[in-house]
C-alpha cells in the first residue's frame, strides 16, 4: 500500500482533482477490460492497482490536503481504488473460469473404451445354484448340511436300505476305493449325509445337503461322471407327503417363478416309501406350447425323486418310526442349472471355459 | 416293457376309444413311467376295395402298371363324381374281384406319409393300392394285401367295399412303453401291465393266467430239487414245474399273430419252440426253458456250481462257473443252464428235436442277481427273476406253453405233470388302516383303504378293528409293510390329491461359520479377478513327479479307485491345484491369453494301512463303536482353494502397457482372501514343491498354523505340466482359515492426534526376506507405529554385490497425545537398531 505523503510535496496534489481521479480509473477499468489472461491482468492489477499506480500516488497526496479537503479527496480516491479493485475482481474471476474451462477441455479422455482396469472374475454358475438353494431353504428355516465324498459303503449304500445286492451297487455305477473290500466308494448321492445326521441329531432335523457325487457314467451333453445334487430331508413329528409337496411347491416357486407348482408321480426308490417322481410345471410355456424346447410339449419337466423316509432308513439311523417319519427329496443341481438358464451341453459345464462361468457374473 | 394296446384289450377293458397315450397316462398315474409311445401314426381314409377292373399298360421304359377301377363304397370318387375309384398300380399279385386296401387322397400311412391324387402314366391316380409293408404289417409280405389270403376266405366273407380297414387290421395298434422299477417285477408282463391299467382306470382285469392246468402227477419227468449254499437261508430253487410235450414239429412256422406280438414286444422270431416260451413269458411274467428231451439224461435238477466247473451258454460263451452260481442239471449231474439266467447249447432245442421239456421254475431273485451280475450276463428270464416272478404263475405258464406247442406244433402232451413245490408261504403281517391318512396327509376312509387293498390282491383278515393282517399277492413279494401298503392306497386314489403344506419348522441357525467362510473365500477371489471353474479330482501317479513332490512328500498320500473311469487317472487329489492346472491349460489350449481361475474343493488325505470300514446290519442303529469305526475308516477330506493365473494381471488400454501376472499377485489374492475373513497373517519365504523356490511364499498365522502357499510355479512344472511360462498359483487350505477365524474381532480405539511420517533406508543382505526387515523394525518401533510400508527396493553399486537397500516409510501416532519429533526420532533409531541386531541392516 501506498505510505502517507510525508514530504508534503505540494506539486504533487493536482493528482487528487477530480476528473485526474478520474481519468485514472477510466483508464484502469479500460486495462482491466482489455487483459486477455491471467498473466496480462496481472500487469494491468500492477500498473493501475499497484504501489505505483497513479492512484495509489493520489493517495499519498491526501496528507498534503488541508484538513478540511482531506476527508472529502479521501473518499474519492478511496471510491476510486475500490471501483478498480472490484474490476479487477472481476475481470480475474472470468479470465479463471475460462481457463479452468479450457483445461478440462484440454484434459478430455476417452472413457468409452471397454477395457477394464481391473477384470472382475466370476463364480461358477453351479455354486451360484447351490447358494441360491442354499438360500430358499435357509429362509424356510432348514439348515445345511454336509459330509464326506469318498464314503462308507454302509453310509451311502445299506443305511439306505440299498442291500448287497441291489443293482445300484454294481460297478456299473458305483466308483469303488481300493483296496477290494475297503467299505469305501465315492458317494453316489447326497443321501448318506442324511444318514449322517439323523445318526448324530434328534428330530426335528429340517437339512438340506448339496454337494458332489459320483457315478461312473461316460461325459456327454447330458451325463458327467463328477455332479452336483441337493437333497433335503425331515424328519419330525406329524410329517406327510403333503409336507413333502408344500416344500417342493415352495421351492420351484421361488426358483422357477411364481405360480410354479410341482405334481409327484409315484415311483420306486429303495430308501422311501412312498417314492414319488417330482415333476414341476413348465416355466417356459406353462404347458401351453406343443412345440416347446424345455418341456418338449408336456408342460411338465422331471426334477427327480422324493418320498417318505423308508421306515428301515429311520431305524438303521436311529429314528423311531413309530414317533418320528418324514420326507427326503433329490435333485441334480446340472439339471437344474441346464433347465433354467438354457444350457444345452454338459461339457461347458464341467470343461472349465472361463468363458461359461463369466457368462454368469457373481450372482445368478 | 413295451405294451400293444390291442394285447391289452385282451386282457383289460380298455375303452374303445381310448388311445395310446390315453393308456400311457393311465399307466404313468399308478407309477409306471412312459418311456414313448410308437405306431398309430397313420390315418384314413383307408378303406377296404374291391377290384373291379384292370387294364395292364406296358410303358416305354419296360415296366407294365395296371390301370384300374376299385369300388370303395360310398367314398372318394364314387362320393364326389359317382364313379369307382380310379387308382395307378404297379404290382400285379391280384385279379379283378380280389378285396384289397386302399388308402384315399388325404390318408397318411405309417411313418407319416401323406396320399394325395397324383398324375402318373398319363392318368390321374386317386390314391394307392396298399402291400403289407405300406400298411406297417411287416416285412416278409411282397406285394398287393389280398384279404381274402391274409384273413382267411371266412373272415373276409363279410367285408363290404369301403370297410375301415384300419380297424379291421388294428393298423392304429399302438404301442406305449413303459419304465418298470424294480418293485414292481410283475409289469415285465402283459399281465402286470393289464392289472395295472385295470388299477388305474377301475375297468374289469382278466387274468391270462387264469386257465386249465393239468394237475401234477406222481408220472411227470423227474426233478429233483438241491441246494448246498443257500443265499440268506432261502432255497434257489422253490418251484419247479416240468412238463413233456412230444412229437413237436419244430419247423411249424410261428403263427402270425405271435409274431407280430413278439416284434412289437422288441423280440425276434427264431422258432415255434422259443417263440412259444417267449410269448408265454411276455403274457404271464414266467421265464421259461425248452429243453431238447433227448439230450437230458433221465431227469433235471438244481445244485450250485462247483469250482473250476464249466458251462457253454446260448450265446456260445463258456462261462466258469462259481460256488454261488445256481445250475440245472440234467440226471447225470451235467450243468444245463445257470438257473434263471440263461441255458446250455448242448440242451438247445435244435432242428432235430421232437421231444420237448418245458421248464417253468421260480428262482431265488439274490441268487439270479448274483449270478447275472457275476456272468455280466442280463437277459430278459434274469431282469424278471431279480424283481421277483410270481411263484403261483409257474404252473399255468407250463400250461399255456404245451397248449401253444400243440396248438402249433402239433405235438402231444405227457400225461404225466411234474410240480415240485417247496414255497415257504409269504407271512402276513398287520396293517393300520390309519396310516395312510397319518402318512399322506389326506384323509382315506377304512373302506377305501379296504377296497385298495382288494383291488391289488391282497387278502384281508378283517376284525372290524382299525388294524388288520394283510396278506399279500403272490406277485407282489415287494408288500411287505404299512408304508408299502400306503403308496398302494395313495396311487390308487391318485398322488395328485395330494395337498401342499408348507411345514414350518423352528427357526433355524443359518449358515454355519464354515460355510460363510466358503462363500465368502469364493467371492473374494472371484472379486479378485479369478474366474471359479470345477474339475474332476482325478489325477494319475506321475502327476506328483511333475509336481516335482519329494519321495517321502504327504502329499503323495492318497486313495485309489479301483474302478477309475481312465486308468491314467486313478488317484484321488490331495491338492486342488492338481486338477486345477488342467484346466488353465485347456483355456489355453482354446485361446485364452490372460486367465485366472480359482476352485474350491475337497482333498484327500491318504489312510495309509486302515482299517477297511465296517458294514453292520440295518435293524438298528449300529452301537457307538462300529459308527466310530465307520466314521474313522472315512479318509480327511479337507476344503481347499487353489488359484492359478498366466498372462497379464492388469490389462493394458488408453491408460498404459498392461501388466504381466507374476508372484506377487499370487500372493496378493491369497492374502486378500485373508484379508476379507480379517485374518492377519504372517509371511515368509519359502521353498516348496511346486512352487520356485525363489518365488514361494508361505502363509501361516503366528502361531504356526499354515495357511496355504502361493507363487510362481517352478519352471519344471510349467514345463512338465505344458503350461504357460510364469504360470502363478497358490493353494490355501480352507478348514484353516475357518479355525482361526470366528471370534469376533475385538476394536482397537482410533487415535485423532496427529500422524508423524519418517523414513528410513536400510542396506541388508540380498537373502533377507522384506518380511524379517519389517517385523524386526516393528518390533524396534513398539506401539505407537500405526503402519510401515515399503517404498523402494535398490540393488546396485551403491550397495555392493550381494546387497540391497530396503527403504520405508514409518508412521507412528500414539493414542493419547501428539508425539514430539524429538520422540519419532527416538522410536525410529529404536527400530533401525532392531533392525541391525536382527537382519543386519545398515542405516544408508
Ligand atoms: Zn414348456
Amino acid at each position: 500500500m501506498s505510505g502517507p505523503n510525508k514530504q508534503y510535496d505540494p506539486v504533487e496534489v493536482a493528482t487528487l482533482d477530480p476528473e485526474a481521479v478520474e481519468r485514472a480509473v477510466e483508464e484502469a477499468l479500460e486495462a482491466i477490460r482489455g487483459a486477455g489472461s491471467l498473466e496480462e491482468l496481472k500487469a494491468v492489477r500492477l500498473a493501475h492497482h499497484g504501489e505505483k499506480s497513479a492512484l495509489a500516488l493520489a493517495n499519498r497526496e491526501i496528507g498534503a490536503l488541508p484538513p478540511s479537503a482531506k476527508a472529502e479527496a479521501g473518499k474519492r480516491v478511496g471510491q476510486a481504488r475500490g471501483r478498480v479493485a472490484q474490476a479487477i475482481a472481476w475481470r480475474l474471476a472470468e479470465l479463471e473460469r475460462l481457463r479452468d474451462e479450457r483445461i478440462l477441455v484440454e484434459e478430455t479422455q476417452d472413457l468409452t473404451v471397454r477395457v477394464p482396469r481391473h477384470r472382475l472374475g466370476a463364480r461358477h454358475p453351479i455354486s451360484l445354484v447351490t447358494e441360491r438353494v442354499e438360500d430358499i431353504f435357509v429362509a424356510m428355516g432348514w439348515e445345511i448340511a454336509e459330509g464326506p465324498e469318498i464314503e462308507s459303503e454302509w453310509l451311502n449304500f445299506d443305511a439306505l436300505n440299498i442291500g448287497a445286492d441291489h443293482p445300484a451297487r454294481g460297478e456299473a455305477d458305483t466308483f469303488f476305493v481300493a483296496p477290494a473290500g475297503s467299505g469305501l466308494v465315492l458317494r453316489t448321492h447326497t443321501s448318506p449325509v442324511q444318514v449322517r445326521t439323523m445318526l448324530d441329531r434328534t428330530p426335528p432335523i429340517y437339512v438340506l445337503c448339496p454337494g458332489k457325487v459320483f457315478r461312473t457314467d461316460d461325459l456327454d451333453a447330458t451325463h458327467t461322471p463328477v455332479f452336483h445334487q441337493f437333497e433335503g430331508l425331515v424328519v419330525d413329528e406329524g410329517i406327510t407327503m403333503a409336507h413333502l409337496k408344500g416344500t417342493l411347491d415352495a421351492f420351484v416357486q421361488r426358483l422357477f417363478g411364481d405360480g410354479i407348482v410341482t405334481r409327484l408321480r409315484p415311483n420306486y426308490f429303495p430308501f422311501t416309501e412312498p417314492s414319488a417322481e417330482i415333476d414341476c410345471q413348465c416355466w417356459v410355456c406353462g404347458g401351453e406350447d406343443p412345440g416347446c424346447r424345455t418341456c418338449g410339449g408336456t408342460g411338465w419337466i422331471e426334477l427327480g425323486g422324493s418320498g417318505m423316509v423308508n421306515q428301515r432308513v429311520l431305524r438303521a439311523s436311529g429314528i423311531d418310526p413309530e414317533r418320528y417319519t418324514g420326507f427326503a427329496f433329490g435333485l441334480g443341481i446340472e439339471r437344474s442349472l441346464m433347465l433354467r438358464h438354457g444350457v444345452a451341453d454338459m461339457h461347458d459345464i464341467v470343461e472349465g471355459d472361463v468363458r461359461f462361468s463369466r457368462q454368469f457374473g457373481m450372482e445368478i | 416293457m413295451y405294451a400293444p394296446v390291442s394285447w391289452l384289450r385282451e386282457l383289460a377293458d380298455v375303452p374303445a376309444g381310448a388311445s395310446g397315450s390315453d393308456v400311457a397316462a393311465a399307466l404313468v398315474r399308478v407309477g409306471l413311467e412312459e418311456e414313448g409311445l410308437s405306431g398309430g401314426d397313420l390315418s384314413g381314409p383307408i378303406l377296404v376295395g374291391r377290384v373291379l377292373s384292370v387294364e395292364a399298360e406296358p410303358q416305354k421304359n419296360g415296366k407294365t402298371i395296371r390301370w384300374c377301377t376299385v369300388d370303395v363304397g360310398q367314398h372318394g370318387q364314387m362320393l364326389t363324381e359317382g364313379k369307382p375309384q380310379e387308382i395307378v398300380c404297379g404290382a400285379h399279385n391280384f385279379d379283378v374281384g380280389d378285396l384289397v386296401v386302399c388308402v384315399l387322397p388325404g390318408g397318411v400311412l405309417p411313418g407319416g406319409f401323406e396320399i394325395s391324387a397324383r398324375r402318373t402314366y398319363g392318368h390321374v391316380s386317386q390314391g394307392m393300392i396298399c402291400s403289407a409293408r405300406e400298411l406297417g404289417l411287416g416285412d416278409d409280405h411282397e406285394g398287393i394285401v389280398v384279404l381274402t389270403e391274409l384273413l382267411g376266405a371266412e373272415a373276409a366273407e363279410d367285408l363290404k367295399p369301403g370297410d375301415d380297414a384300419i380297424a379291421l387290421l388294428g393298423l392304429a395298434d399302438e404301442v406305449v412303453e413303459v419304465n418298470v422299477t424294480p418293485d414292481r417285477g410283475y409289469c415285465f408282463s402283459m399281465r402286470g401291465i393289464a392289472r395295472e391299467y385295470a388299477l388305474s382306470t377301475g375297468v374289469a382285469f382278466r387274468d391270462p393266467a387264469d386257465v386249465h392246468v393239468a394237475a401234477a402227477n406222481e408220472q411227470g419227468y423227474p426233478v429233483h430239487l438241491t441246494d448246498e449254499a443257500p443265499i440268506d437261508g432261502r432255497d434257489g430253487c422253490d418251484r419247479y414245474v416240468a412238463r413233456v410235450v412230444r412229437g413237436v414239429d419244430v419247423a411249424a412256422p410261428t403263427p402270425r399273430w405271435m409274431q407280430k406280438r413278439l416284434t412289437q414286444l422288441g423280440m425276434r422270431a427264431i422258432s415255434l419252440p422259443v417263440d412259444v416260451t417267449n410269448y408265454v413269458m411276455m403274457l404271464v411274467g414266467q421265464p421259461l426253458h425248452a429243453f431238447d428231451l433227448a439230450t437230458l439224461s433221465g431227469s433235471v435238477g438244481t445244485r450250485r456250481a462247483r469250482s473250476g466247473e464249466e458251462l457253454t451258454t446260448l450265446d456260445g460263451v463258456t462261462r466258469s462257473l462259481e460256488p454261488q452260481d445256481l445250475l440245472i442239471v440234467d440226471g447225470a449231474d451235467t450243468p444245463l443252464a445257470v438257473a434263471g439266467v440263461m441255458g446250455g447249447a448242448s440242451s438247445e432245442v435244435s432242428d432235430t428235436t421232437t421231444d420237448i421239456l418245458v421248464e417253468a421254475a421260480h428262482f431265488d431273485p439274490v441268487t439270479v442277481a448274483r449270478s447275472s451280475r457275476r456272468h455280466r450276463l442280463t437277459t430278459e428270464a434274469s431282469k424278471r427273476f431279480e424283481r421277483g416272478v410270481d411263484p403261483g404263475v409257474t404252473a399255468a405258464a407250463a400250461q399255456l406253453a404245451v397248449d401253444l406247442l400243440v396248438q402249433y406244433g402239433g405235438g402231444a402232451p405227457d400225461e404225466g405233470v411234474t410240480d415240485v413245490d417247496r414255497r415257504v408261504a409269504s407271512s402276513p403281517f398287520t396293517f393300520d388302516t390309519t396310516l395312510p391318512t397319518r402318512y399322506v396327509g389326506l384323509e382315506y376312509s377304512r373302506d377305501e383303504v379296504l377296497a385298495t387293498l382288494g383291488a391289488i390282491g391282497c387278502a384281508v383278515q378283517d376284525t372290524g378293528a382299525d388294524v388288520v393282517t394283510v396278506r399279500s399277492p403272490s406277485w407282489r413279494p415287494d408288500l411287505v409293510d404299512g408304508p408299502d401298503l400306503v403308496e398302494e392306497v395313495a396311487r390308487v386314489r391318485g398322488y395328485d390329491e395330494i395337498p401342499s403344506v408348507l411345514p414350518l419348522p423352528k427357526a433355524g441357525g443359518g449358515l454355519t461359520h464354515a460355510q460363510r467362510v466358503r462363500r465368502l473365500v469364493a467371492a473374494t477371489l472371484a472379486q479378485q479377478g479369478l474366474v471359479e471353474v470345477l474339475s474332476y479330482p482325478f489325477v494319475g501317479q506321475d502327476l506328483f513327479d511333475r509336481l516335482g513332490y519329494e519321495p517321502a512328500d504327504p502329499r503323495r498320500r492318497t486313495e485309489t479307485l479301483l474302478n477309475p473311469l481312465s486308468e491314467e487317472a486313478p488317484l484321488m487329489r490331495t491338492s486342488v491345484l492338481d486338477s486345477l492346472v488342467e484346466v488353465l491349460r485347456r483355456n489355453v489350449a482354446r485361446g485364452a491369453r490372460d486367465v485366472g481361475l480359482y476352485e474350491l474343493g475337497a482333498v484327500t488325505v491318504g489312510r495309509g494301512a486302515a482299517q477297511a470300514a465296517p458294514v453292520p446290519g440295518t435293524d438298528s442303529k449300529p452301537d457307538a463303536e462300529t459308527l466310530a469305526g465307520i466314521r474313522g475308516a472315512v479318509p480327511a477330506q479337507p476344503l481347499h482353494a487353489a488359484l492359478v493365473a498366466s498372462g497379464d494381471a492388469e490389462p493394458g488400454g488408453p491408460w498404459g502397457p498392461a501388466r504381466a501376472v507374476e508372484a506377487s499377485d499370487a500372493v496378493s489374492w491369497a492374502l486378500a482372501v485373508c484379508a476379507a475373513l480379517g485374518v492377519d497373517p504372517v509371511v515368509a519365504s519359502a521353498s516348496t514343491a511346486p512352487w520356485h523356490p525363489g518365488r514361494c511364499a508361505l502363509i501361516s498365522m503366528r502361531d504356526g498354523t499354515v495357511l496355504g502357499h502361493a507363487g510362481e510355479l517352478h519352471p519344471k512344472v510349467t514345463a512338465a505340466l505344458e503350461l504357460p511360462p510364469r504360470t502363478v498359483a497358490a493353494e490355501l487350505d480352507v478348514e484353516a482359515l475357518v479355525s482361526v477365524t470366528g471370534a469376533a474381532v475385538q476394536a482397537v480405539p482410533l487415535s485423532t492426534y496427529p500422524m508423524a511420517h519418517t523414513d528410513v533406508a536400510l542396506v541388508v543382505d540380498e537373502t533377507v526376506p522384506a518380511a524379517s526387515v519389517e517385523s524386526a523394525l516393528r518390533d524396534g518401533a513398539g506401539p505407537d507405529l500405526e503402519s510401515l510400508v515399503l517404498f523402494d527396493v535398490y540393488h546396485g553399486e551403491q550397495v555392493g554385490a550381494g546387497r540391497k537397500s530396503v527403504a520405508y516409510r514409518l508412521t507412528f501416532r500414539a493414542g493419547d497425545r501428539t508425539l514430539k519429533t524429538e520422540e519419532v526420532s527416538v522410536l525410529r533409531d529404536r527400530a533401525v537398531a532392531s533392525a541391525a541386531s536382527r537382519v543386519g541392516a545398515v542405516q544408508r
